[in-house]
């Protein structure tokens, strides 16, 4: 009965495929799986950007927006509907072009934008079997298209000739192109482990489970530490708090999207929340076992209920951080990304080859788990050794 | 150890997110319109006129003495006076203000009118929910909807309205006081000129029948 649950998403469509001529199958079939991404991803947005202002709100101890329930009736919902007149507000708004923009690029920023935004969900696995596209490159597909994003942000920083717009472009390529190396290499050691690049052959290797506990690849030292780096660099990469230096506010107004307003505006936001999601999933699946539980006692909840769940507790853990943390300063954001993530990766990748070549043997946790122990010793002294923290001192106040 | 600051950051952050679903204190904020805070004492909104008794026309204080309109900073207070008078509250005749509007689009509640009044009749309202979708009639108000019964003026501002209670009890008495010492006079002066007209008549009627003897000075009664 569980197992129906589990795929009761597959049954379906297996069940409409019946209905339709056998020449259309593939069409239909695709067309069916592509449509439930641009409705179910944005309606999660949706309910996360409600989430992200809620969560901030308690965090400084307000309670955030509750006014706005169901329209036209007095139900509140605890102000969940608050993003439907968000969305209207959004797209009725009045759509301006600087004179001096260059319209033709101006337009497609946000549109380049959201396509590798969407491209790079036909790779992730959302629960057993449910994968759209699941072929071999899978990882080295993501990274590639999750590139181009980087292009359009530029393209909207450039085409709108503002200041403030070119400097969060110059800001946001510089350092997406430096987070990208973290990232990528962080995701190294979990193909050199699991020995794919296919994302539900990676998840296949987590889903076993020993004593009831599940070898997520989180639960080794360097999976740990390459979580962390993940986590840190899919931060950067989806410029968010403390990394969200191309939009930062109180700086550049809104960064590269300074000059969109209406539905561009609102596509950027929403490619901006895609992107976040999708390397949410990337995260999970390449660290804490995708759709799998993490409990052999817990196998019975369904593989996409642990998916939602698990993607969830990730954007939870996004906007914690968004809610703890001030913006780095730019030499700041530089030198972490150099000198502590990159070496970090680096090092990360050896101790996995030392946990792969040591097969079976359990000093292998002591070996691997030692080094990466010592380098981030060492690593974090070089960080902290330049910083005087303490009291503020004064040169010429006082 | 690097990091451990931030995990602290996120300890305060954690204890702030929870805590503010438990813990009333943290929390804060007033839900505006279903919940509303005590006015505090020194709330000062806008004017309003206040009158004594049930007939705003009858107990207005005011007597357009226009000090308030030549005071106003803004300008914002407009008087026309009556051409006839009538009773004030120690019932002397005054006139009164036939138009009193007051356009609070244009005051700034510097509260000068009520500093000037010598009559305490102009005071400070805590009304505060005032918007309204007519930006001229709505925002200019006429003597009817500034004039307010001195039990408002007890509510709002408690211990001005007894103050000020006290100081129009005391300018009665002193009229009062004042009137009777009047009365008491006149009717002395009156009692003295009947007096002294009945003995005026009397020596008429004594000379009139005997004008040998002289009659006697008629001396006021020394009390």
């Amino acid at each position: 009965m569980f197992d129906q649950l589990d795929q009761i998403f597959v049954t379906l469509k297996h069940l409409l495929m019946g209905y339709v001529p056998e020449r259309w199958q593939p069409l239909v079939s695709a067309v069916i799986s592509i449509a439930l991404i641009p409705v179910i991803f944005p309606g999660l947005f949706s309910i996360v950007t409600i989430l992200e202002r809620k969560g901030l709100g308690r965090i400084q101890n307000r309670p955030g927006p509750n006014r706005v329930g169901i329209p036209f009736t007095k139900i509140r919902l605890a102000g969940f509907g608050q993003f439907i007149p968000d969305g209207v507000k959004m797209l009725t708004k009045e759509d301006i072009v600087p004179r001096a923009a260059d319209k033709v690029v101006h337009f497609l920023a946000p549109v380049v934008m959201l396509i590798p935004v969407l491209l790079a969900y036909s790779v992730l696995p959302f629960g057993k079997n449910m994968t759209i596209a699941d072929f071999d490159a899978g990882v080295l597909f993501f990274f590639a298209v999750g590139g181009a994003v980087e292009v359009s942000v530029f393209m909207a920083g450039w085409s709108s000739r503002n200041k403030y717009s070119l400097l969060g472009a110059m800001r946001a390529i510089a350092q997406m192109v430096s987070y990208e190396i973290p990232l990528i290499l962080s995701a190294v050691t979990v193909i050199m482990i699991a020995g794919s690049l296919n994302l539900s052959e990676i998840i296949a290797k987590q889903n076993h489970y020993t004593a009831g506990i599940a070898h997520w690849y989180v639960f080794t030292p360097w999976g740990f530490v390459g979580f962390i780096l993940f986590l840190i660099a899919s931060l950067a990469e989806s410029n968010r708090t403390p990394f969200d230096l191309p939009e930062a506010e109180s700086e550049i107004i809104a960064g590269y999207f300074t000059e969109y307003s209406g539905f561009k505006f609102a596509l950027f936001f929403l490619a901006e929340y895609l992107g976040m999601f999708a390397i949410c999933t990337l995260g999970m699946t390449l660290f804490l076992g995708g759709w799998t539980a993490p409990f052999a006692c817990l196998t019975w909840i369904p593989s996409w209920a642990w998916f939602f769940g698990k993607l969830l507790a990730f954007v939870f853990l996004f906007i914690w951080i968004r809610g703890t943390l001030p913006r780095l300063r730019m030499d700041q954001l530089m030198n972490f990304a150099w000198k502590f993530m990159l070496p970090m990766a680096l090092i990360n990748i050896v101790a996995a080859g030392v946990w792969h070549f040591m097969g079976a043997d359990s000093l292998r946790w002591v070996y691997s788990g030692g080094i990466l122990a010592v380098a981030y010793a060492l690593l974090g002294r070089g960080l902290m050794n330049k910083q005087k923290l303490g009291k503020r001192t004064y040169r010429y106040a006082e | 150890m690097l990091g451990e600051q931030i995990i602290k950051g996120m300890a305060v952050t954690a204890k702030n997110f929870f805590g503010s679903y438990v813990s009333k204190e943290r929390l804060t904020t007033v839900e505006y319109p279903e919940v509303r805070l005590e006015p505090k004492e020194n709330t000062r909104q806008f004017p309003f006129l206040v009158f004594d008794g049930d007939d705003a026309e009858k107990g207005l204080r005011c007597v357009a003495c226009q000090i308030c309109e030549k005071e106003c900073p803004p300008q914002c207070i407009y008087i026309v006076k009556s051409k006839d008078k009538k009773p004030d509250y120690k019932g002397q005749m005054q006139v009164y203000p036939v138009t009193f509007d007051i356009d609070i689009s244009v005051c700034m509640s510097c509260s000068i009118c009520v500093e000037v009044c010598p009559f305490e009749s102009i005071k400070m309202d805590t009304e505060f929910e005032l918007s309204t979708d007519d930006r001229f009639d709505g925002l200019l108000w006429g003597k009817k909807k500034l004039a307010k019964p001195n039990s408002h003026y007890h509510k709002v501002h408690a211990q001005d309205a007894k103050d000020s209670d006290a100081v129009l009890a005391a300018e009665k008495a002193k009229a009062e006081a004042k009137a009777k010492a009047a009365a008491e006079a006149k009717v002395k002066a009156e009692a003295e000129a009947k007096v002294k007209a009945e003995a005026e008549a009397k020596a008429k009627a004594a000379v009139a029948a005997a004008p040998a003897p002289t009659p006697p000075p008629a001396t006021p009664p020394a009390n």
